[in-house]
């Protein structure tokens, strides 16, 4: 395979932008996502056919209309392999069991439908682990296919044995181990409803091989058979009118705007209550995208590396109208001095959410988009009959702030790169129709403050969990559910050294990918806390990828089939992104060498409170005597 | 922290009770008497858990139960409006001198011997946690070679049921 060198890559950079703009490659709307409880997720009928097990399940997961699985074979699995080689699915070799689970997320966080993944027992399901606690902190829909011993064998320490159904029980929405064939569309169908309805999750179906090896028959559609399980999707009129009046009597109102809104497609209708009640919004790292950072509404993203102007406003508030948000302590830090004044409204698909970590004065339990929906037509009653609050005087003071305190960097004194610039020219270049996927640490936090994110499903991260290594399996099955798209991971040198293998996937299968190192040689993110808080004191963060070039990731890139590409200095930022962005064929990984002192500001310190937020290190913001 | 007794309905499968207790374990509840048993409807099973908790932690772990897809139901008994009731089997030390009077004991208390051996008797009791503490106590004197208690099963006072209902009726 020959490439194009970045020397003459940088010329074309320009004009397959233009030709990509063309051809209409950014436009991603996701799927529609169906929330409402709905009947078997039939696509077709089929009448009663003797299968194997391992065909059944194929038959399965065509009917369910999956049509991609990401996934590496083995022993108790190797049944199911067989009629999927036939199979209209497209199967995915990885080559990391996690790779298959953050993949699948990947793709259904960017697309909206269920992800799948699919493993071995023993080792492979252990393996899927990791993914399946990132999924259930996030509330992704995942169903994880695991091959089990043979029923006889299970209990005997056989070999690759593992109880995964013991081991994940705590961390999926549900999970199955299938006792016999003739259960394996139905259980198939209740996995795929679980995991995509209510508040979604992981669902693992844990398979015997001698289930897979049965002989049984396949019939479509199967009735689902689940009556513990009853989402409440619509909320209770009474509550949605007393959240009605205090957001139009409320004097200084916050939507705190979580991941839920996303999950319930209610981005169209949050702009419309937003702008029908002039009410600021913060948008949580779950969110990013589900409202437009270039809105004049938005106050950025709160918590411990949110914009001063949303910490304060969520501090200072006197009502906090919650939609799909859980009150994490990353959002509220220290909770007894969380928001002293605010009154609560918090909406929710899951009741358990409601009064977990903050007293809700007004709960609501339903789905955002029929939440968000029916405040619009109360608060829109509430207005007629004259009741609107003057919100002037809360706007002039989060103006004030957002002014003095804009997101910002100061660039390195030693004259290496700053890692800042890097992210905000990726962001500037690719522009907002662009899939950003980060991993965990500071260019997870740069990427969310840098980046402007426009659009819904824009942003995919490690929010709940924060699993380095997330970044570069994740953004391989954003793409290969938006082929059509640009998918850039940020990532940062420790988090690519954990997963980057998939790169071969990416290479042999034809998805290309883009990754950018964000490389400072050391876990940043730790290193800031050992400059903070541990006297300066760097006990294992130093990663060598600066002093020793271990590893070489533009050779690295290279010898997973990817072009690797190199930039150290700011004058050559934007030509590397160009010429990243001009190569369709291939991955591309851009090795950003930059300095290892950049911290991430604005900070709120684990466990203090939001109104200790530090602007820079040993600056806090003046806030106005009267605010405090 | 008080007692509470929650009665929480769940479909009779496998491993549901290990995704019941898993909650109350993973939030550090010590559960005090768990007992499980089939309902009228033999798709349902019944688990009756006393635990010692503050309401709000309380009230969080119930919302996670009733996430799980396994259960139907969950409904905490009020003492003043329920009966509730455990089973003690105990085998006391009761030789030819000390018979007469662990006999007497156990007519006072109601309770019943089932089994009978030269130096010991096994004695059944039913009643309220309190009754049987009180019966113990009575016997502790005599010498307990052995005692097994079951959980405590309860139910509501009154006609009404709390397996009624459509979901449980579907199942």
């Amino acid at each position: 395979m020959t490439r194009p060198t970045p020397e003459t890559l940088a010329h074309s950079a320009r004009r397959a932008r233009a030709a990509a703009e063309h051809s209409g490659a950014a436009e991603h709307t996701p799927a529609p996502r169906t929330t409402a409880v709905p009947a078997p997720p039939a696509v077709r009928q089929a009448a009663p056919a003797p299968v194997s097990g391992a065909g059944s399940l194929v038959r399965s997961l065509e009917a369910l209309g999956v049509d991609v699985v990401f996934g590496i074979p083995g022993g108790a699995i190797l049944p199911a392999y067989d009629p999927l080689y036939d199979s209209t699915v497209r199967h995915i070799l990885v080559r990391h069991e996690q790779g298959a689970g953050h993949a699948a997320t990947g793709y259904a966080q960017a697309t909206g439908k269920v992800g799948v993944c699919m493993a071995t027992s023993g080792p492979g399901a252990t393996n899927l682990v990791t993914p399946i606690a990132d999924a259930y902190m996030d509330s992704v829909p995942l169903v994880a296919i695991t091959g089990q011993v043979a029923r006889p064998s299970i209990g005997t320490d056989a070999f690759q044995e593992a109880d995964i159904q013991g081991i994940t029980l705590p961390i999926t929405k549900h999970n199955f181990l299938v006792q016999s064939a003739e259960e394996i569309p139905q259980v198939l169908a209740e996995a795929f409803h679980l995991a995509a309805t209510g508040r979604p999750g992981p669902v693992l179906v844990d398979i015997p091989k001698d289930v897979l090896q049965a002989q049984t028959s396949f019939a479509w559609p199967p009735t689902l058979d689940l009556p513990g399980y009853r989402p409440t999707l619509h909320p209770h009129g009474k509550q949605i009118r007393e959240a009605a009046r205090l957001m139009t009597t409320a004097r200084r109102p916050v939507l705190y705007v979580g991941g839920g809104v996303l999950k319930a497609g209610a981005t169209e209708s949050l702009r419309r209550l937003a702008e029908l009640t002039g009410i600021p919004v913060v948008t949580t790292l779950m969110a990013l995208g589900a409202f437009p950072d270039s809105h004049p509404q938005h106050l950025g993203m709160p918590g411990m590396h949110g914009t001063v102007a949303a910490v304060y406003g969520l501090q200072r508030s006197d009502l906090i109208v919650a939609l799909g948000a859980r009150f994490d302590d990353r959002v509220t830090g220290k909770l007894d001095s969380f928001a002293p004044d605010a009154t609560v409204v918090h909406a929710d698909i899951d009741p358990a959410e409601i009064g977990k970590n903050r007293h809700a004065d007004v709960p609501i339990v339903g789905d955002a988009r029929h939440v968000i929906e029916e405040l619009i037509a109360a608060v829109t009653v509430e207005q007629s009959a004259g009741h609107r609050a003057d919100l002037g005087d809360w706007w002039t003071q989060l103006d004030d702030l957002r002014e003095r305190y804009p997101l910002g960097y100061e660039e390195p004194a030693d004259g290496t790169l700053s890692p800042q610039h890097v992210i905000k020219r990726l962001g500037e270049i690719a522009g907002p129709d662009a899939i950003y996927v980060a991993g965990v640490g500071q260019h997870q936090m740069w990427a969310s403050q840098f980046i402007s994110y426009e659009k819904p499903y824009t942003w995919l991260n490690s929010g709940g969990l924060g699993t380095m290594g997330y970044a570069v399996p994740a953004a391989m099955g954003a793409k290969v559910g938006k082929p059509d798209t640009v998918v850039w991971a940020v990532d940062g040198d420790g988090c690519f050294q954990m997963t980057n293998q998939e790169l071969a996937t990416c290479a042999l299968e034809g998805i290309p990918v883009k990754i950018a190192v964000i490389n400072n040689g050391n876990l940043g993110m730790v290193r800031q806390w050992q400059t903070l808080f541990y006297n300066e004191r760097y006990s294992n963060t130093e990663l060598g990828t600066h002093k020793h070039r271990i590893p070489d990731f533009v050779k690295l890139a290279e010898a997973l089939g990817c072009v690797g590409l190199r930039c150290e200095t700011a004058e050559d930022v934007d030509r590397t992104i160009e010429a990243a962005m001009a190569i369709n064929d291939a991955p591309v990984v851009i090795d950003f060498v930059v300095g290892k002192d950049a911290m991430v500001w604005p900070m709120v310190a684990a466990g203090t409170s939001n109104d200790e937020i530090m602007f820079a290190r040993g600056v806090r913001p003046a806030f106005d005597e009267d605010d405090i | 922290m008080t007692m509470h007794t929650l009665s929480v309905l769940v479909e009779n499968k496998p491993g549901v009770l290990a995704r019941v207790s898993g909650l109350f374990s993973r939030r550090g509840f010590n559960i005090d008497s768990l007992a499980v048993g089939e309902t009228e409807n033999p798709d349902v099973s019944r688990i009756t858990i006393v635990v010692n908790a503050e309401s709000s932690p309380l009230e969080q772990v119930t919302k996670q139960l009733n996430k799980l897809v396994n259960v139907l139901k969950i409904v905490e008994l009020d003492p003043q409006v329920s009966v509730a009731r455990e089973l003690l089997l105990v085998k006391v030390r009761a030789d030819r001198a000390a018979r007469a009077q662990v006999l007497e004991t156990v007519s006072l208390f109601r309770a019943r011997v089932v089994d009978v051996a030269p130096d010991t008797l096994t004695i059944e009791a039913t009643g309220t946690p309190d009754k049987l503490d009180a019966l113990l106590r009575d016997l502790e004197p005599f010498g307990i070679k052995e005692m097994v208690q079951s959980g405590l099963v309860a139910i509501g006072r009154g006609s009404r049921s709390i397996t009624a209902g459509p979901a449980l009726r579907a199942a």
